[in-house]
């Protein structure tokens, strides 16, 4: 079935895979976004219990989907994957180590004698909410603004030169912190924006979860007077984002000598020319607002049943118009021909095609994802729920 | 090439291996442990026996805290492929990505959904939904060890792959040699059974504890029956697969092979050295580790290796500096033609570049014959012997973990003999020994990896790429700070992780936790 499809299809079925599981991330860091409001939703030890054991019994998809992310990259864009995270070293890091810290502190944070205490174990989990959050999105936001990087695979050959053999080099030495302050085109703004917008929008996710998932009225309360204050700034900073995408320059290919150009307003391009993803991310949009005004105006408790998959849609088609329609998905402005393209940052013919085989396991992998959630979400979480498990956080 | 960064690649390597190292304390454990509840909780749910399931929930609590930190010291090691071995990554990211991939395709999300039902789910799914989800998450876990353990045996013994010139890097071509590796089939079973091995004595060692104290008695016996069976078996496979073990690397990594035995000069009848020290260099072979004293079984090391007492077995110096009569080329000629190789792959791509079509012929028939040299060629100019590994450290960490496989067998049918006839409680000695024989499970494991990893210097991709091709271009200053901060939280967190243990240990089945959840009813 996937042998016979083109290289160049299999490329766009890969990105199309890492562009869903890149979404399916965004909208699950609610998990990280939840951890930054236990204080302000838990004012008594009980009512921050339940807070964490709300995100407790979810965290581990995050982490599982962050993983999986990292590994299908790896797989389908191998020379994305040593570029970005080989040179980024110091953004990619500080992301690592937000999520080494977090994986232990649901488990250690109230068991005795955890050496750290349970504030620090807090601490972390507010850490990992701000630092995962605000980096992932500056870190995706150069997606589209580019970084300062070249590659030259002959470097591998070149035994007579003064340098190590490494195809790709970073050229700036603050290796990807230079994203929030890079100047050219702005770009320091527009990284930022797309952080603190994932930063706000996981709050905001995470305020519309507990709504759905915890039953107490204090924590309630607060919740709804954080949604209003949350979603006006995610939405703020999201359309400032978006808007002034549609008005910069992109990083385009020309698909016959394949080589990188500037195109003036070719994100906004890329929609009108692939009515399919414009229609993807008008539907994500109108979710994403639904569930909010749903929740906010009307009292309801699913908004994130529509804010939830609206995410996913959005950032699904962001991430398309970043790779396809000849366009350089991870562009760099130190050498506008090191640009990375799905074409040439790709994996053989066959092992893009032997992946696609393992991808058709995915919905087998939702389905029984589902049917837990399903199980373990019936009912809400309340504080007698949470003392009757042998097991809490 | 001319500045090789030695100090780069060598902080990298560190920072590899510490984090490694790190992660291989908790994976064994929750490996094994997976199969031992899920056991466990088998025998509640076909006997409804309360107490089955107060045993269960205890080690559940104990599987916990250690999962926890195996995730957080494993997503490190994923991504340092990128963050540190970024060449690597480019070069093998259609074989070794895929694995990886997969792992988490059908592994982690396995492993992390039923997780959360197994902790939370007593009293919200049936009693053999619960059950099935204990067994997906040991299945899950195991898997996961499955998929980077084919992607690691594929670096011992690089297999269905080709280089593919245009592109400059290897590619899959046939992904059931990738699966069905024999490096890889070995390793998987050598690695699971010897988890299963940690993890039993992790059980029995515990259990003999509270025994002492005569404490928790149920639990305790009962584990230990249990633990000692499974140990048992799991050992019998240790060992056969470790045997497998040395005779793939005899095949493929002849070198790995001297450096565990601190072979230096090869011959027929080769003797295995059951156990030695090496004592200070000779001054005039300043290349070369030298026996103090040694025990040799005579022959043994032929026959194991290649299942015939008069087989040749090469020694460190046959393959650095060649030997005729064996048709073994040295190291030097193997960096000749590497050089050839690398330099005719370049002569192609400039040919290709200018449209020189006989030139770029020429070039790919000299880069194809040479290309089994290829990873030589990097060290052109350098002297041979850097691509000998670490005797001292190969020759014993492999000699600790085969006298402690062997102890471990033994201790094994001690427990079970006498678990079985419930006369633990008056053999204090062995008790003790149990309790003492958990530190030496996680030295024999970690000895293991040493083994493999150490052995294969400085190969990355065995022949094909050396550790000094393999590495991001990084200052050194910032490997190195990564490096401590990694020890640091590691560190605390193992820390943490202990005490929480011990204290979880301390207090045992009859807590509130678990006793109020069993009383509230649990699943119907
Ligand atoms: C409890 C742990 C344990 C025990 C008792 C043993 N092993 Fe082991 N061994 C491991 C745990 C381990 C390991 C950690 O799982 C390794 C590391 C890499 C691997 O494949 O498995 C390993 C590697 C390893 C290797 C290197 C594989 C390679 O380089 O790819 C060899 C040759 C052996 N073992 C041989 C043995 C023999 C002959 C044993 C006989 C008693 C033995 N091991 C007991
Ligand atoms: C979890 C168990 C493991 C342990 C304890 C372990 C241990 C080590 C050690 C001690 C080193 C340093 C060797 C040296 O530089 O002298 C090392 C290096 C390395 N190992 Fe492992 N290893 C493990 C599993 C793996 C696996 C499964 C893979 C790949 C799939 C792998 C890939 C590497 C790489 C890429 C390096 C660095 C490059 C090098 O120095 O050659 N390791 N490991
Ligand atoms: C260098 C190679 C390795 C890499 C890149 C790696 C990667 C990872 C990652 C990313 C996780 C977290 C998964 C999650 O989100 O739940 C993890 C956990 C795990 N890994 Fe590794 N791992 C390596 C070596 C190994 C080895 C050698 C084994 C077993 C033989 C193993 C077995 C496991 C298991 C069972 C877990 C589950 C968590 C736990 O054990 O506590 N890993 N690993």
């Amino acid at each position: 079935m996937f042998e016979n499809l083109s290289h160049l299809s299999l490329q766009q079925y890969w990105w199309l895979i890492d562009s869903l599981l890149g979404a399916l991330l965004v909208f699950l860091l609610f998990v990280q976004g939840g951890q930054t409001l236990i204080y302000t939703l838990g004012k008594t030890n009980g009512e921050r219990d339940i807070v964490v054991n709300s995100l407790g019994r979810k965290w581990e998809f995050t982490f599982t989907t962050l993983v999986t992310f990292g590994g299908a990259l790896f797989a389908s864009f191998p020379l994305f994957y040593s570029t970005s995270f080989g040179g980024a070293y110091w953004v990619w890091m500080a992301i690592l180590f937000a999520f080494i810290i977090q994986a232990v502190s649901y488990e250690y944070r109230k068991k005795e004698s955890n050496f750290l205490g349970k504030k620090t174990y807090e601490f972390f989990l507010f850490i990992n909410g701000l630092l995962g959050t605000i980096l992932l999105g500056t870190a995706v936001s150069t997606f589209f603004t580019g970084s300062m990087f070249s590659v030259n695979k002959l470097n591998l050959l070149n035994l007579s030169s003064d340098r190590m053999p490494v195809i790709s080099s970073w050229e700036t030495p603050f290796h990807g912190l230079e994203a929030v302050w890079t100047v050219d085109n702005l770009a320091f703004l527009q990284n930022l924006a797309l952080g603190l917008a994932v930063f706000f929008l996981a709050r905001t996710l995470a305020l519309l979860y507990f709504q759905n998932n915890i039953d107490n009225e204090e924590i309630n309360a607060r919740t709804k007077k954080c949604l209003k204050i949350n979603s006006v700034l995610f939405l703020m900073f999201f359309l400032f984002w978006l808007i002034r995408l549609m008005f910069i320059e992109g990083f385009a290919v020309n698909p016959e000598t394949k080589e990188i150009f500037m195109e003036p307003y070719k994100y906004f391009n890329n929609l009108i020319e692939m009515p399919i993803v414009l229609i993807i991310m008008l539907i994500g949009v109108v979710l994403v607002l639904l569930g909010l005004f749903m929740s906010i105006f009307k009292g309801k408790d699913n908004g994130i049943w529509f804010t939830g998959p609206g995410t996913v849609l959005t950032v699904f088609a962001l991430f398309l118009i970043a790779g396809y329609n000849n366009t350089s998905f991870y562009p760099s402005t130190f050498d506008l021909q090191s640009s990375l393209t799905i074409e040439n940052s790709s994996s053989s013919h066959f092992t893009l095609t032997a992946m696609s085989y393992v991808s058709l396991i995915v919905p087998f992998v939702l389905a029984y994802i589902w049917f837990a959630w399903r199980a373990m979400d019936k009912k809400k979480i309340t504080l007698e729920e949470i003392e009757s498990e042998s097991h809490s956080y | 090439m001319e500045n090789i960064d030695w100090g780069l690649v060598d902080w990298s390597r560190a920072q590899f291996a510490l984090t490694a190292m790190y992660h291989w304390i908790f994976v064994p454990l929750t490996l094994g442990l997976s199969f031992i509840i899920a056991m466990m909780e088998t025998i509640y749910v076909k006997t409804g026996n309360l107490e089955w399931k107060k045993v269960t929930k205890f080690w559940m609590t104990i599987f916990g805290i250690n999962f926890a930190i195996g995730v957080a010291t494993g997503i490190i090691l994923e991504f340092e492929f990128g963050t540190n071995w970024s060449n690597y990554s480019w070069f093998v990211g259609d074989i070794f990505g895929a694995p990886l991939a997969i792992e988490g395709i059908m592994a982690f999300f396995m492993e992390s959904t039923f997780i959360a039902i197994m902790f939370f789910g007593w009293n919200k799914v049936s009693k053999n939904i619960h059950l099935l989800s204990t067994w997906l998450v040991a299945i899950g876990s195991n898997l996961s060890a499955l998929w980077i353990l084919v992607a690691n045996g594929w670096m011992q013994n690089p297999s269905g792959m080709t280089f593919n010139p245009e592109t400059v890097r290897n590619e899959m071509n046939n992904f059931w040699d990738v699966l069905f590796n024999p490096a890889a089939i070995n390793k998987f079973i050598h690695t699971i059974s010897s988890a299963y091995v940690l993890a039993s004595i992790f059980v029995i060692g515990v259990s003999a504890w509270y025994i002492l104290k005569n404490r928790e008695l149920f639990l305790a016996k009962r584990s230990i029956i249990l633990a000692s069976v499974f140990g048992f078996f799991a050992i019998i496979f240790t060992i056969g697969t470790g045997d497998g073990s040395a005779k793939v690397i005899a095949r493929y990594q002849p070198m790995k092979l001297a450096a565990m035995e601190g072979l230096y000069e090869g011959q027929t009848n080769a003797p295995l050295v059951a156990f030695g020290f090496f004592g200070s260099k000779d001054e005039n072979q300043p290349n070369m580790e030298k026996f103090a004293f040694s025990v040799k079984i005579p022959s043994a090391l032929s026959f194991l290796a290649f299942f015939n007492s008069d087989a040749f077995v090469p020694g460190i110096k046959d393959l650095v500096h060649g030997n005729k009569e064996q048709n073994i080329l040295s190291y030097e000629e193997r960096i000749e033609k590497g050089k050839i190789a690398i330099d005719a792959l370049l002569a192609y791509k400039n040919a290709k570049k200018t449209n020189e079509i006989e030139l770029a012929e020429s070039s790919l028939k000299l880069f194809n014959d040479n290309f089994e040299h290829f990873g030589y060629g990097y060290y052109f100019g350098k002297d041979p012997h850097l691509l000998v590994p670490n005797v001292k450290i190969s020759f014993y960490s492999f000699h600790i973990m085969v006298i402690l496989g062997v102890f471990f067998l033994l201790l094994f049918i001690l427990t079970f003999y006498f678990g079985f006839k419930n006369k633990l409680e008056n053999k204090k000695w062995l008790l003790w020994l149990s309790l003492w024989t958990i530190p030496l499970a996680y030295i024999a494991s970690e000895a293991g990896w040493v083994v493999a990893e150490v052995g294969r210097q400085p190969w990355v991709i065995q022949d094909l790429m050396p550790n000094i091709a393999a590495v991001s271009q990084l200052d050194q200053s910032s490997v190195q700070i990564t490096f401590f901060l990694f020890l640091a939280i590691f560190t605390a967190l193992l820390i943490a992780e202990i005490k929480i243990l011990l204290t979880q240990i301390r207090k045992g089945s009859h807590n509130e936790e678990i006793v109020e959840s069993i009383n509230e009813g649990g699943n119907k």
